[in-house]
């Protein structure tokens, strides 16, 4: 196991345990090895890396109640990246060829890349396709890092219907990236 | 939005995600869907009315104890299958050992039995209902069990959806065996695997389309 993934590993688990900001260094580093792992795999598809980083690490949240701590981080993130990455492959299908086979997992936190290309997709756009019970909370609490009690007193809202909001909203965004392309 | 902006956007407000999740998913969905396939085999069926006696055989409770096998290694599939990453590691030899030992089973009751018997022993008297019966009985195990792993992240969606199918089909044999009659092991090798197998080629179709994320 690698130093990098060792401590990505441990980010994640305090993350998950509900430690904020190491759930967002996760996220800010994972990006990065994200990023590179992606370039190196879609070197004829350069605009399509940064909008496939964003799907993957939205995907990686909205699934991260499947990460067993027992189990590899590399093989848990690689394949979701494998599987993003064959989705957005299987609808271009035909147009360009992949050059690299997509099996090496153990690269995956080899190499990390924090030079970010501007997205094409504009997910703040996507956002406001949400009906208004997932869109204002997502808007108050995870764009403005308002808390759920403040969000719940200014959207009318019960704290729960405020969470499971953010949830399904969150859910509902990525399954408006993929019916999008 | 910047990439940036998302991993803030994530990060904030984001709760401690309560462990085994995925365990308790599974765990409440096989309650309730046999709870369902319980209702539903007393309601139509009804519980054999000697099972006092039966329950004295050995191939009672060989009866049980294979769709009970074979239940365990679907769930096992099926959780395994729920993880992005996660390999299959012992999953095809715990689904192939019980289907194994009951066809050798079988192969020696036919080979010990007159030949004018075997007919009997493969067909018994409800041949014709039992398959479709089973996989009747899978429906409301197949439905909860399915809504568990769509909240979940399957890579394999074909092959996650026949292990759903596996587990509620074994689930819907193991119940349906406690009204089911026959009592020779051709019959469970051939017809009760035909049940359990059309819940599982249900799962590998649909999954595809339902368990996208």
């Amino acid at each position: 196991m690698s130093a990098s993934e060792d401590r990505l590993r441990d980010l994640l688990v305090r993350g998950l345990a509900g430690e904020a900001p190491a759930y967002r260094a996760f996220l800010q580093e994972l990006s990065a090895h994200l990023r590179a792992f992606l370039r190196g795999r879609l070197f004829r598809l350069p605009d399509e890396v940064e909008d496939l980083v964003q799907e993957t690490l939205l995907a990686v949240h909205n699934q991260r109640h499947t990460y067993d701590a027992g189990q590899p981080l590399t093989a848990w993130v690689h394949a979701i990246a494998r599987y993003k990455l064959i989705d957005l492959l299987r609808r271009r299908a035909g147009r360009e060829a992949l050059n690299d086979p997509l099996d090496d997992a153990s690269e995956l936190f080899v190499a990390a890349d924090t030079e970010a290309d501007d997205a094409r997709r504009d997910l703040a756009k996507l956002l406001v396709q949400l009906p208004d019970r997932q869109r204002l909370p997502i808007v108050h609490m995870k764009l403005e890092g308002r808390s759920v009690v403040d969000t719940a007193r200014l959207t009318g809202m019960s704290a729960a219907a405020v969470k499971v909001g953010v949830h399904r909203g969150l859910k509902a965004l990525a399954m408006l990236i993929r019916s999008e392309r | 939005m910047k990439t940036d902006e998302l991993v803030t956007l994530l990060a904030n407000g984001a709760d401690a995600v309560e462990p085994h999740a995925l365990e308790r998913g599974y765990a409440l969905a096989l309650g309730w869907g046999a709870f369902g396939t319980t209702l539903m085999m007393a309601i139509l069926l009804g519980v054999r009315p000697d099972i006092g006696e039966a329950a004295w055989l050995p191939m009672f409770w060989i009866k049980l104890a294979f769709p009970a096998a074979l239940l365990a290694a679907a769930l096992y599939a099926t959780v395994r299958l729920s993880r992005p990453g996660v390999r299959l590691g012992g999953v095809p030899a715990a689904i192939a050992a019980p289907l194994l030992a009951v066809w050798l089973f079988s192969a020696l009751v036919l080979l010990n039995a007159a030949p004018a018997d075997r007919l009997q022993l493969v067909l018994g008297d409800t041949w014709e209902d039992c398959p479709l019966t089973i996989a009747l009985l899978s429906v409301p195990l197949f439905g909860a069990l399915l809504a568990v792993m769509r909240g979940l992240a399957p890579t394999r969606p074909a092959l996650a959806g026949a292990a759903v199918g596996l587990l509620a089909g074994a689930g819907g044999a193991l119940i349906y065996a406690l009204h089911c009659p026959e009592m020779a092991a051709p019959f469970l090798g051939i017809w009760y695997v035909l049940g359990m197998s059309i819940p599982v080629a249900a799962g590998a179709a649909i999954g595809p389309w339902v368990l996208r994320w």
